[in-house]
């Protein structure tokens, strides 16, 4: 069985990859079996998850025997398959580009560690996908989690980066709380209960318990997917790792919470009240709304596509919370269009998020630095990753024909069906969505120009990037995949869309809908009304592009071309101090929301001692408000501190109390245990 | 709004017949040689981009009155743009400071192929009042070449426009 | 055959309109502001002299600014492929709908903006920063304008949702449809950059959004930019007309009905440029930072436009 020996090549691969990693240790060897191991049981992953999406054959595995993990079960469907996709396709491009990115860390940290855990956590997210009880998906999501922690917590000598392991510990300790609460809650008790029976006894459970269910899911899965208020661990935590890691994390670890919320909301529990899918609808509009408002103000490269993850992951929710609404009216076909744009965006944005953290990791070991008001110039100096960047940047502002667009165009299609909604009160958040959709892309456009405008083009403002060097051959590889997935997916939407139909037939009582949403060459909502066909798009741009300079020479249109310098009203000279910055192009945007951003001003100016009329220095700081972290975390953490300060005064020193504690403790216990 | 749109309505097309404002003007303009393929492509649209090389804005007046309506140097093609890249003309005032010498240099740099340079006003031609001031480098035609110079201090809107007609080979012979 | 006929043929007829639409609006402002003006085929010439210019490039920018013109033009002449100019519904209505021509506008735009950066002035960046701010703005009013309009077709396909105002010619005056067209009109002056949005006419830099980006660029590459410019102008222009008022358009491939077509758009668009003539001479420019006040506005408009449609169903 086919399926089988790729499963079987995938786990040993990592596993083989993860120990000898932790025996060689140090140098070129280390990184190169680190990345093989990776490598082999990425692309082993990939194709598997291909081979049983295309086949439909699937795979299990129970071990009833294996101490000390007794009660494991393994079973790969269609959504499995399709997030197996997603594992092995950022994996691959990952492994590759850590090769070559992790030579900066030689000698500073340990390599042994750091290639041990990628390994781990592709193996952990592997196993995740296909975990078939509640006890294999709770190891499985424990181990991923603590492998990323361990990730995270590479570059362990900066205070930035261990405030931000802290900060994602416990917020995914918090979120493992609650789904540890909402399996028990669904399994009745017993961890080692599998899915199936759960589906079964889903029907059972009360309401109550279903809703009780769903919010324990929703925050549990969300405080791993980044929704907000949930969120502010990702903007710590995705920055400070390495950049391949950093990818991974954005592209796959964070998407593992979209896998949990339709496997349980959808699979398992088949759908519920309206409320469910317009409370995922509201959080994830809001998230996609915050998420780039946050973006615009950034300057430091890898922070603002960690807040683009928040605004993607918003995206992803408002398809599926569309599905959701859909699917509680019994509206399958739009019900399955909105899921399908949910899922396809979660590929797409594995693909293109993954692409610009590993360019923004190109850039880092280019110029050393994070900071976009430290760049500029660098599509000279960095070609190949400023092409990547550049198709990442289009890509992710939801531009035809590349993919972002054509996940975008499913889940608004998906939004224009509300009016079928027979309840106007609900039909009616259905445009605002839309609304609020289309002005999340429209700044996502605006900050991406900052981004890659600021970063790559004009002239370098400051010394390292005057003398940036392109990345070695392995990071240009993994950009270049990456790359190639997200062109790929973006002109062939025909192909992935028919798979994920066979992905969600079956699940939760929606009708098999492979057929529906393709026509030919392009993308059609259910009865072929409204199509797109990004393929013939590009072809046509390309033919028109190829038939202008012909046109140009046709009418004998003056082909001279001649350098100057840029014109500045005649100034003379022209210094990095007179381009735009990236706080300058946020500035418009700034000013409009700064009801969200309440933004502070600091000033200070140095006057010349003997005249007031020169000024000797100016010092601006300028910040924004951050809400959440200000106005529920702060909080919460001066709550936890005082129980922890009160809490503590258990702890007398005395060796007598201990004991009497210890004496307490054990009469408890027999009591409860006799009852 | 009911007031602008009255008097709007009420105003006629004020736009003077050139052959009749420029019927006895009796000013030499200097009009060097210009290719014959320059001014039958930059013939029915010129675009103007006014260099100020330190003068002191009598020209600049003048050059203004050129847009109203009463002489509208729209209907000949003539426009006025903001960035020399734009530019086909360049029509340049002043006796040239030494501040503005480099920057005249680099706006004539700036400006694409095949273009023309109009020099208005007796400091463009020759300093003016100027001559021999310690601030001014020269006439324009010693910091740029120069096509076509039209006298005067400051000269009228109608001579310039003659001259800057007489440039493209565009006088309106009976109009 | 004759479907490829038909596309080609628009793309080729609104290639020919555009510079005339543009100097058509010029001459009109010029009339009210009492002088004789350029005449309205002035464009024309503009469009040919700079073909024969050279072009100068600043030093510090890269490929893109020479690649954005080619891709700008590229995807606006696409666009005039997708839209109803004269028929719907069109062959091409499978390829794109009115989300994809929003789109590739804006891809259009990001480019622009890109290359604004590129050379590395002030005054580029400026402008990029402004365009990019009010597209950005401007998105959530076109999409639910979009959304207003597919309610009542059932779908974002162009040519149908011409076809339903066709067969329900009642609907015209259903104040969704009202609300939504003043909506797009206050959207179509931001994304053109007319006043009260932008200026076309500017000379001073700081009031400048699109040209702003355009004012290091020089021979063909100014014409295919300017030439796009005039098209995304035709463009909106249509698509108001033809989405909200589309009697005129083909629906049969005949000779007559095609040519009926022609004058009907021609018509249409003067009659859109003279109303923005006419609002250019009224108001005066905003400042930026009204802007977003006004599309502020337009959201509301369009967003009444939707609930009232979908309550008045």
């Amino acid at each position: 069985m086919i399926v089988k020996a790729l499963f079987l090549v995938m786990i040993t691969a990592w596993i083989a990859g993860a120990i000898a990693s932790l025996v060689t240790g140090r140098g070129v060897i280390a990184r190169s079996v680190t990345a093989l191991g990776a490598c082999v049981g990425s692309a082993a992953c990939l194709l598997l998850g291909v081979t049983a999406l295309v086949t439909g054959q699937s795979l299990t595995l129970n071990s009833t025997r294996l101490l000390p993990v007794s009660g494991l079960m393994l079973r790969l469907d269609g959504l499995g398959a399709f997030f197996l996709v997603i594992i092995g396709l950022v994996g691959l491009a990952s492994a590759i580009y850590g090769y070559g990115y992790s030579a900066n860390y030689e000698g500073r940290y340990s390599l042994r560690m750091a290639g041990a855990m990628l390994n781990l956590l592709l193996l952990a997210l592997g196993l995740q996908v296909m975990a078939y009880n509640a006890l294999t998906f709770l190891i499985a999501w424990e181990a991923m989690s603590l492998s990323a922690y361990w990730l995270v917590l590479t570059e362990h000598d900066k205070t930035e980066t261990v405030r931000a392991a802290v900060w994602y510990i416990a917020m995914t300790h918090a979120g493992f709380a609650a789904l540890m609460a909402m399996f028990l809650l669904m399994a009745g008790g017993d961890l080692t209960t599998s899915f199936e029976g759960m589906r079964s006894n889903a029907a059972a459970l009360s309401s109550t318990l279903r809703n009780v269910i769903f919010v324990l899911g929703l925050f549990g899965f969300g405080s791993k997917a980044g929704i907000v208020p949930l969120h502010v661990w990702l903007p710590m935590a995705h920055p400070v790792a390495p950049s391949h890691v950093s990818a991974l994390m954005s592209g796959v670890v964070i998407k593992m919470g979209i896998y949990g919320l339709a496997r349980v909301t959808l699979d398992l529990l088949g759908g519920g009240p309206v409320w469910w899918g317009v409370v995922v609808l509201g959080v994830g509009a809001i998230s996609a709304l915050l998420g780039v408002l946050y973006a615009l103000m950034e300057h430091d490269l890898k922070r603002l596509l960690a807040y683009h993850s928040v605004e993607n992951i918003g995206i992803i929710l408002i398809g599926i919370g569309a599905g959701l609404v859909f699917h509680s009216y019994g509206l399958t076909s739009l019900a399955a269009l909105g899921f399908i744009g949910g899922l396809y965006h979660t590929l797409n944005h594995a693909c293109f998020k993954g692409l610009l953290f590993l360019g923004a990791g190109s850039v880092l070991h280019g110029t050393h630095t994070r900071n976009m008001e430290e760049m500029g110039g660098l599509i000279k100096r960095m070609p190949v990753t400023a092409l990547c960047f550049l198709i990442g940047a289009i890509a992710i502002s939801g531009l035809p024909p590349l993919n972002g667009f054509a996940s975008e165009w499913l889940v608004f299609q998906s939004l224009l069906g509300g009016f079928n909604i027979p309840r106007p009160e609900v039909a009616v958040i259905m445009p605002v969505a839309v609304g609020m959709l289309a002005l999340t892309s429209g700044l996502a456009a605006a900050c991406f120009v900052k981004a890659f405008g600021i970063t790559f083009l004009a002239i370098p403002r400051s010394r390292e990037a005057e003398q940036a060097s392109e990345a070695p051959f392995s990071m240009r590889a993994g950009m270049a995949i990456l790359a190639l997935a997200c062109v790929a997916l973006g002109l062939a939407p025909f192909i992935v869309v028919p798979a994920l139909g066979r992905v969600l037939a079956g699940l939760g009582g929606l009708p098999d809908t492979h057929p529906a949403f393709t026509l030919k060459l392009s993308l059609a909502t259910p009865g072929g009304a409204s199509r797109v066909s990004p393929a013939l798009l590009a072809l046509g741009t390309l033919i028109i592009l190829g038939l202008i300079p012909l046109a140009l020479r046709a009418l004998r249109a003056n082909r001279r071309l001649r350098f100057g310098d840029s014109w500045g009203c005649g100034r003379i000279g022209q210094t990095p101090r007179m381009e735009y910055t990236a706080t300058s192009f946020a500035e418009p945007l700034r000013r409009v929301f700064a009801e969200l951003y309440r933004p502070t001003k600091e000033l200070t100016i140095d006057f010349h001692p003997e005249s007031k009329y020169f000024v000797q220095s100016i010092e601006y700081k300028s910040e924004i408000t951050p809400w959440f972290e200000k106005y529920v975390y702060e909080p919460c953490l001066w709550l936890v501190r005082l129980l922890a300060v009160n809490v503590r005064r258990l702890q007398s020193g005395s060796l007598h109390l201990y004991l009497v504690y210890v004496a307490i403790a054990l009469v408890i216990l027999l009591l409860s245990a006799r009852w | 709004m009911k007031s602008l749109f009255g008097k709007i309505l009420n105003t006629p097309i004020v736009t003077e017949s050139f052959s009749r404002a420029a019927e006895d003007r009796q000013i030499e303009i200097i009009a060097g040689e210009i290719d014959a393929r320059v001014r039958k492509l930059l013939g029915r649209s010129l675009h103007i981009r006014e260099v100020d090389a330190g003068s002191c804005n009598g020209c600049e007046i003048e050059i203004t009155a050129l847009s109203n309506p009463y002489y509208d140097l729209e209907r000949f093609g003539l426009h006025f743009v903001a960035s020399p890249r734009h530019a086909d003309c360049l029509l340049v005032t002043g006796p040239v400071t030494r501040n503005m010498a480099e920057p005249l240099r680099l706006t004539y740099e700036a400006t694409p192929d095949p273009k023309i340079v109009v020099a208005v006003g007796d400091c463009a031609r020759d300093c003016g009042v100027f001559k021999g001031s310690y601030a001014v480098v020269g006439s324009v035609d010693k910091v740029i070449p120069v096509d076509v110079v039209v006298p005067g201090c400051p000269p009228e809107p109608i001579d310039i426009l003659r001259g800057i007609l007489m440039a493209i080979d565009r006088l309106p012979s009976s109009r | 055959m004759t479907g490829y006929l038909l596309e080609i043929g628009q793309a080729a007829l609104a290639l020919l309109l555009a510079p005339g639409l543009v100097g058509f609006i010029r001459v009109v402002k010029a009339r009210l502001q009492g002088r004789r003006g350029a005449p309205p085929w002035q464009p024309y010439y503009d469009l040919r002299k700079l073909f024969g210019k050279e072009a100068v490039v600043s030093r510090n920018a890269s490929w893109l600014f020479r690649f954005a013109p080619y891709l700008i033009f590229a995807t606006t002449v696409v666009v005039t492929m997708l839209v109803p100019l004269v028929a719907a519904p069109l062959p091409f209505d499978a390829v794109g709908d009115l989300l994809t021509v929003v789109y590739l506008m804006l891809l259009g735009t990001f480019f622009l903006a890109l290359a604004g950066l590129d050379p590395g002035t002030a005054f580029g960046g400026m402008g990029a920063s402004r365009e990019m701010t009010v597209a950005a703005i401007a998105e959530p009013t076109i999409a639910l304008a979009i959304f207003g309009l597919a309610v009542g077709a059932g779908s974002t396909n162009l040519g149908q949702i011409v076809a339903q105002t066709l067969s329900h010619p009642g609907a015209v005056i259903n104040p969704g449809h009202l609300l939504g067209f003043a909506a797009l009109f206050i959207v179509t002056l931001a994304e053109t950059g007319r006043l009260p949005v932008d200026n076309p006419a500017t000379h001073l830099e700081l009031t400048m959004i699109h040209e702003a980006m355009t004012l290091e660029y020089s021979g063909r590459y100014l014409a295919l930019i300017e030439w796009a410019a005039g098209l995304k102008l035709l463009i909106f222009f249509s698509l108001l007309s033809n989405l909200f008022l589309p009697w005129g358009v083909a629906t049969a491939l005949t000779p007559g009905a095609l040519a009926i077509a022609v004058i009907a758009l021609i018509a249409k668009l003067a009659l859109l440029g003279l109303a923005v003539a006419l609002i250019e001479t009224r108001i005066a420019k905003l400042r930026l930072f009204r802007v977003p006040e006004l599309l502020g506005v337009s959201f509301v408009l369009a967003l009444l436009s939707v609930t009232s449609s979908f309550l008045l169903r």
